[in-house]
C-alpha cells in the first residue's frame, strides 16, 4: 500500500536525484499523474499474491 | 464511380481487381481523388506514397493479367505513421523522430501487405508517441472524426479510425497498446482487430510498452479484418516477443456462425463508469446473438490499474534520454505523464507483472466456461475535441486516460478482441462493443462480428461528412 505517498515531495526528490527536467510550470501536472499512478499502483500492492507468483515476463534462455 | 469504389469493403475490391471487374490503378486512383478531396479537412495523413501506390496498383494488375491472384489485390491501404515505410521518416507522431533519417525498408507487416497484392496510399496521424485515445496530435494536428469532425477520432490511432471511417482507404493499420485500435474503431463506427499478444510481428514499428504492444488493422467490414489477418501472419525473428505458433486460417472460418460458442456478458467492472449508450450497445449485441448469460472479468479494475503501472514505467523507460534532452520539444501532455513514469519505484512495476500473471491464471478459467465475451469498447460516444474532464458515475477524471477503461483490462493480458461498431436507434454517433476470445482464437471473435454484420446489427458505413465537405 502506498497510503502515505507524498507526490509532491517525491517528484522534487526524484527528478533531482534522477536529473529529470521539472521546471515550476510542469510540477502541477507531473504530480497529478504521480498521484493517480500511486492510486492505481495502491491497487494492485492491495492485492494478495504468493511470494511464488512468477512475473508475467518470462525468460526463457 | 470513384464514390462507388471508396465505399467498397476490401474482401470486395479485392474480388473484383482478380477478377477484373476493376482494374487496381482504377482503385488507387479513386482513393487518391478521395484523399484529396477529403483530407484537408480532417487531418487523417500526415505522409502520402501516391507514388508508390500507383506503382504497386500496376505491379497487381500485372500479376493478375498473369494469372496470379493475391489475397488482398489491389486493395489501398495505409498505416498509423509508427510503421516504418521504406523511403519515409516514422514519426511515432512525434516532432523529435522526424529529425531521424528516412526508413531504409518496410516494416514487416506493410511487406506481408505488398506480397498480399496491398497498396500503400501513405503514413498516418496518430497521438504523440502513442500515449493516447483522442486522436489529437500536438504537432500535426487533430485527426477529426468523419461522422462529426468536432469529434475525436479516438486514439492512438486516429488517423487510421478517420481514414477508413471517411471512405478514403478501406484498410487501416494501428497500433493497439491499452486501446489505441478499438477506440477509434468505436469512436469511427469502424471494425478493429486487436490480434493476441504475440500473433502478428511489431518489428519496423516504433514501440510504445514493449510487454503490451499489439498491431492490427481497422476496415468497415468483420471479413476484411479476417482477410487482412491471413496475410498478415508470418514468422519473423526480428521480432522477439513473436510467438511461434501457427498460423490460423481466419477466411476459412469466417462462415461458420455463432452455433456452439457459449457467450456471455461481462458484468461488474464492465457495467459500472459508462454513460447509457455504452452499455445499451452491448445489450443490442446481446439481444441480437440470442444471449442473457453474464460473466465476471475477476479483479478488472486491478488488471486495469496494472496495466496503467505498466504503461507509465515502460513508457517513460524507453523515452527517458529524450525527456531529458529535448523535454520542451514533446506533447506537453505526453512529456508530463512520461516525466511522472520515470520516478515510478521498481516495486509498484514488478507487483502489477506479478498480478498480470495471477489475472491470465484466473482469465483461462474463465474461459473453460464460455467461448465469447462481450464488454463495452468505450465509456461514450466520440467525445468533442478538446475535452479535458469527463464526469462517470458522479465522479470528474481527466479524459485522456479514462476513455479506455474498458479496453485496458482486457489487453493487460494480450486477449484477442474484435471491436464492433453499433448504431443505436435515432444516434447520430457510432459505438463499439468488445467481442472478446481466448488467446489464439481471433477465428472466433471474427465468426461472431461477421455473424453480427449479416444480421445487420452492427455496420460501418463510410460517412456522409457534409459539415468537412
Amino acid at each position: 500500500m502506498t497510503p502515505a505517498f507524498d507526490a509532491e515531495s517525491y517528484a522534487e526528490a526524484m527528478a533531482k536525484a534522477l536529473e529529470l527536467p521539472l521546471p515550476p510550470e510542469w510540477n502541477a501536472a507531473v504530480v497529478a499523474h504521480l498521484q493517480a499512478t500511486a492510486a492505481a499502483a495502491g491497487l494492485v500492492l492491495a492485492f494478495p499474491l504468493a511470494d511464488d507468483v512468477e512475473p508475467a515476463p518470462v525468460f526463457e534462455p | 464511380m470513384s464514390s462507388d469504389i471508396c465505399s467498397l469493403p476490401a474482401h470486395a475490391i479485392a474480388a473484383a481487381v482478380k477478377s477484373r471487374r476493376l482494374s487496381a490503378r482504377e482503385v488507387t486512383e479513386a482513393a487518391i481523388a478521395r484523399i484529396e478531396t477529403t483530407d484537408a479537412a480532417l487531418g487523417a495523413f500526415t505522409d502520402k506514397t501516391f507514388e508508390r501506390a500507383l506503382a504497386e496498383a500496376d505491379s497487381v494488375d500485372d500479376a493478375v493479367a498473369a494469372g496470379e491472384t493475391p489475397l488482398l489485390a489491389g486493395v489501398p491501404y495505409a498505416v498509423k505513421n509508427l510503421f516504418d515505410i521504406e523511403g519515409v521518416t516514422t514519426r511515432a507522431g512525434s516532432k523529435i523522430n522526424r529529425d531521424n533519417p528516412p526508413a531504409g525498408d518496410d516494416a514487416f507487416l506493410v511487406r506481408r501487405m505488398a506480397l498480399a497484392g496491398g497498396v500503400l496510399a501513405g503514413g498516418l496521424n496518430m497521438g504523440e508517441y502513442a500515449y493516447d485515445f483522442t486522436g489529437e496530435n500536438a504537432h500535426d494536428g487533430i485527426s477529426r472524426n468523419p461522422h462529426d469532425p468536432g469529434r475525436m477520432s479516438g486514439g492512438s490511432s486516429g488517423g487510421s479510425g478517420t481514414a477508413v471511417a471517411a471512405g478514403m482507404v478501406p484498410l487501416s493499420l494501428g497500433s493497439d497498446t491499452n486501446g489505441s485500435i478499438r477506440v477509434p474503431a468505436s469512436f469511427c463506427g469502424l471494425f478493429g482487430l486487436k490480434p493476441t499478444y504475440g500473433r502478428l510481428s511489431r518489428a519496423g514499428t516504433f514501440p510504445f510498452c514493449a510487454s503490451l504492444d499489439h498491431l492490427g488493422p481497422l476496415a468497415r467490414s468483420a471479413r476484411d479484418l479476417a482477410l487482412v489477418l491471413d496475410a498478415l501472419q508470418g514468422d519473423d525473428p526480428d521480432d522477439p516477443a513473436q510467438a511461434r505458433r501457427a498460423p490460423i486460417a481466419a477466411m476459412a472460418e469466417i462462415d461458420r456462425g455463432i452455433d456452439g460458442l457459449t457467450i456471455a456478458v461481462a458484468d461488474d467492472y464492465f457495467r459500472e463508469s459508462g454513460m447509457p449508450e455504452a452499455f445499451d450497445a452491448v445489450d443490442t449485441i446481446a439481444a441480437a446473438l440470442g444471449v442473457s448469460r453474464t460473466v465476471t472479468l475477476p479483479e478488472a479494475a486491478r488488471a486495469r490499474a496494472s496495466a496503467y503501472v505498466i504503461t507509465a514505467a515502460e513508457g517513460a523507460a524507453l523515452h527517458g534520454k529524450r525527456i531529458r534532452q529535448r523535454a520542451r520539444d514533446f506533447d506537453p501532455d505526453v512529456r508530463d505523464r512520461f516525466i511522472a513514469g520515470a520516478m515510478i519505484p521498481a516495486a509498484w512495476v514488478i507487483q502489477a507483472q506479478k498480478f498480470r500473471a495471477w489475472f491470465h491464471a484466473a482469465m483461462l478459467k474463465v474461459f473453460r466456461e464460455v467461448d465469447i465475451i462481450l464488454a463495452p469498447a468505450t465509456p461514450f460516444h466520440a467525445l468533442r475535441s478538446g475535452t479535458k474532464t469527463i464526469t462517470l458515475d458522479g465522479v470528474s477524471m481527466p479524459a485522456r486516460p479514462n476513455i479506455g477503461l474498458y479496453t485496458q483490462p482486457v489487453s493487460f493480458i494480450g486477449l484477442p478482441v474484435v471491436a464492433v461498431p453499433v448504431w443505436l436507434p435515432n444516434a447520430k454517433l457510432p459505438i463499439g462493443v468488445q467481442v472478446i476470445a481466448p488467446p489464439w482464437r481471433e477465428d472466433l471473435a471474427l465468426r461472431v462480428a461477421w455473424h453480427l454484420e449479416q444480421q445487420g446489427a452492427v455496420s460501418a458505413p463510410v460517412a456522409r461528412m457534409e459539415r468537412a465537405a
